[in-house]
């Protein structure tokens, strides 16, 4: 079955727009025709398309398209951006409790893998040096507790079991069993469950209760449709999840319940399955994920080696100028040109190895003080330019007069070049490790 | 074995299953038709919405909301009710064109497939018990061998239905075990023959060598059998049950799907894109977890109990 790739609809949806510019209403209305079609494709929830889309819309609106890139890539890039950023940040850790054991419990529908899951948990664990105990409380399925103890024996770690009691004393046993027996971590097997069986989300309740365990994952199968939102959204709220676990993702399904899921919830992927190993269990990261629920890891690839080799000679340049210390005014009137024409000095910023745009905080510029900043620098000879120690009161006054600026302008200018100057050498600094952040304040913020 | 829900009659919980998933779809439909008193792009908008919420696909929407469309303009349709019925129409004909039910005269092997945790070894034992029930002598095939105590749970399940059970060791060859299933189904002469099989994602080159080699030892070795394929679909599951469809025929020839945990509240329309695309009949539904929580599947009584409040 070809699926014609979001990537190849987009190309032909837009092929007529060669022109470069600004993204116009029509052109983003088209691409998101192509991009609604791929995400229903992968399954994400219809709602939270509905919402995806909206945003994207009103981000690409306008939008500047970058020299390199065609518009429909350009729409692709902002795409993919927005589905990295609503998968949530890379690689959510399990919190240790400070005072062990640290208890986790495995939740989710029939089927989903929790079971696999515990064993796989319990290897990742082992080899972190933890001492974890198994506790079996799928009292239901036939041979559940058999099976969870081949895997524990396969993954050494022992299997507390009570055979077919109830599932809250089994936990609060296996709990006193894990402190007598210096385990310091505790993974709880649950039986799978629907999340509108209400006799069987009372029994989940019951064991958070008795044992308040500090994590509670929610598994989910990849290959989850629409119905992924009721699902995490069920078991969000009558148990309170601290995130998922996304399974049989070594298939070829494109995992938009990830994405569902993760938007209803709030909560985070931890970890995903990939394979029937128990060590075929792996970190989380969004922006695979994001290019995996497009289906165009390619042409997500090419862009960003379009995007890198164009931006990242202006930052190499400018990062050799500020190791150097010669980043002079002159520079700094480029920079101010180029905040006009390109968008933004902190996409820049970003790319300078080691930085991101985290780092840079709630950086924003006033675009309306540059002009009055470019009328003062135009205003000063090249020697001036070049080396601002020179600038004395005299000079100063002849700047104002001929910029049409005051002298505390023109102060408050050298000042801020100064600082930017000095918060530039810092960010290189921090980027190379041996920095602390500072506050960063650009001179025409 | 605790009893997981309260013992229901068949009928009852069967209705339970229906309704919860044709609820879903009706009352949005019903909605639909009393907020919109006029045809409009509007309407047909929701109501292809309703579809991809359903799991339908957008292939498969669009092919609906496209008959829907033609016939609204040729018979100058303005009334929005009829819209329920047409939809029902459309996917009863989609459901209905060219569909098969099992064969299950004569000596019957079926070969049970799917992906990881759908619901074959426990469709295995719903269909042990029906048919023990309907006095057939039945022997199951423990062809999971991967799986850990794959084995004790199908042992489990084959004592609840009084159907003998062939087992080899964890690990062993499970084409081997089809083999010594068949000698014994030859010997008995036994009605039936049900093979589980290890879940396995489509994708998988040597996984799916290996099922193909189990279905070829099926072909070899009892030739005077018939031979159905039932690929078992949780009904959980999005587009991608059509690419699952797709490869498992194409290495082992599907001849029927088993739609499973339709006591949910997911829909399963994606069957209906399976059908229509693939044109993979669906044979069974799967409502619960208990022995007779199986129902075999009618495509007028399904898409009735979609559409019917
Ligand atoms: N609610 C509900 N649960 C079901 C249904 N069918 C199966 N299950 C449950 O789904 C889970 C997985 O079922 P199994 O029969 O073990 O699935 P499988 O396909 O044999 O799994 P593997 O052999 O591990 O690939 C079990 O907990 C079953 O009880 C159904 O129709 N409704
Ligand atoms: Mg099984």
């Amino acid at each position: 079955m070809a699926f014609e790739s979001l990537a190849d609809k987009l190309q032909s949806a837009l092929k007529k727009l060669t022109g470069k510019g600004r993204l116009n209403e029509k052109d983003v209305k088209e691409a998101m025709r192509e991009v609604r079609l791929a995400l229903l494709e992968a399954d994400v929830n219809f709602m939270v398309v509905r919402d995806l889309i909206k945003k994207i819309t009103q981000r690409a609106v306008g939008s500047e398209i970058m020299e390199s890139l065609t518009p429909g890539q350009q729409v692709i890039k902002i795409v993919n951006e927005e589905l990295t950023a609503l998968m949530g940040g890379t690689q959510s850790k399990v919190v240790m409790a400070s005072k062990p054991p640290t208890i986790l419990m495995l939740v989710g529908l029939q089927g989903s893998g929790k079971t696999t899951h515990a064993g796989k948990l319990a290897n990742y664990f082992r080899k972190q040096g933890k001492n974890p105990l198994l506790v079996a409380c799928d009292i239901y399925r036939p041979a559940a507790i058999k099976q969870l103890q081949v895997v524990g024996d396969k993954v050494d770690t022992p299997v507390f079991e009570l055979g077919q009691e109830d599932p809250v004393h089994i936990v609060r046993k296996a709990l006193e069993y894990a402190k007598e027996n210096q385990h310091d971590m505790v993974l709880v097997d649950t039986a799978g469950r629907l999340h509108i069986n209400e006799e069987l989300m009372n029994e989940l309740i019951s064991i958070k209760s008795a044992v308040q365990p500090h994590e509670i994952l929610l598994v989910v199968d990849a290959m989850t449709g629409q119905d992924a939102v009721n699902v995490a959204q069920a078991f969000n709220e009558q148990l309170g999840i601290d995130g998922l676990i996304l399974t049989k993702l070594d298939g070829d399904t494109r995992g938009g319940a990830a994405l569902s899921a993760r938007a209803v919830t709030g909560k985070p992927v931890k970890f995903v399955g990939m394979g029937e190993k128990l060590d075929d269990l792996e970190v989380f990261h969004p922006d695979r994920m994001a290019s995996r629920i497009l289906g165009m890891g390619d042409v997500l690839t090419i862009i960003e080696k379009a995007q890198a080799s164009i931006d990242l000679k202006k930052a190499e340049e400018m990062e050799r100028k500020l190791r150097t210390q010669t980043f002079t005014l002159d520079d700094y009137l480029d920079q101010l040109e180029q905040i006009k024409s390109m968008g933004s000095m902190q996409d820049i910023l970003a790319m300078i190895p080691g930085m991101n745009s985290s780092k840079l905080g709630g950086l924003k510029i006033d675009e309306k003080q540059i002009p009055r900043t470019q009328a003062i620098i135009q205003s000063m000879t090249p020697r001036e330019r070049l080396n601002p120690s020179i600038i004395n009161a005299s000079r100063r006054k002849r700047i104002a007069a001929g910029s049409g600026t005051r002298i505390q302008d023109v102060n408050q200018l050298l000042k801020s070049y100064e600082e930017l100057k000095r918060m530039m050498k810092q960010m290189t600094d921090m980027s190379k490790g041996k920095g602390r952040r500072g506050r960063m304040k650009f001179p025409f913020m | 074995m605790k009893d997981r829900m309260e013992k229901k009659g068949f009928f009852a919980k069967l209705r339970d299953g229906l309704t919860k998933t044709r609820n879903n779809i009706t009352s949005r439909v019903d909605e639909l038709v009393k907020y919109y008193r006029e045809i409009d792009d509007d309407f047909f908008e929701e109501l292809e919405e309703t579809l991809i919420m359903a799991d339908v696909g957008i292939h498969t929407t669009e092919e609906i909301m496209n008959y829907i469309r033609d016939k609204v303009r040729e018979e100058k349709i303005g009334d929005v009710s009829r819209i329920k019925d047409l939809l029902k129409e459309k996917i009863i004909s989609i459901l209905e064109e060219g569909s098969r039910k099992p064969e299950l005269a004569g000596p019957t092997v079926m070969l049970v497939v799917g992906v990881n945790g759908v619901g074959k070894t426990t469709t295995i034992g719903k269909l042990a018990s029906r048919f023990c029930r309907e006095g057939k002598q039945v022997i199951i095939a423990a062809a999971d061998t991967f799986r850990a105590a794959a084995g004790e749970q199908l042992e489990i399940w084959s004592k609840r239905a009084g159907a003998s059970i062939i087992r080899h060791k964890e690990g062993a060859d499970p084409a081997a075990v089809v083999f010594d299933a068949i000698q014994s189904a030859k010997s008995k002469k036994a009605d039936i023959l049900l093979c589980d099989t290890a879940g396995r994602l489509h994708n998988k080159k040597n996984l799916m060598n290996e099922l193909e080699k189990i279905s070829r030892i099926i072909d070899r070795e009892f030739p005077e059998a018939h031979k159905e394929v039932l690929l078992v679909v949780d009904a959980t599951t999005g587009q991608n049950a059509i690419a699952q469809a797709a490869q498992f025929r194409e290495s082992v020839g599907i001849t029927g799907i088993a739609l499973t945990k339709l006591d949910g509240t997911a829909k399963g329309g994606v069957v209906v894109a399976v059908k229509s695309r693939l044109n993979i009949p669906i044979y069974y539904i799967g409502v619960g977890e208990q022995e007779d929580d199986l129902h075999p599947f009618d495509p007028e009584d399904f898409a009735s109990a979609l559409f019917d409040s």
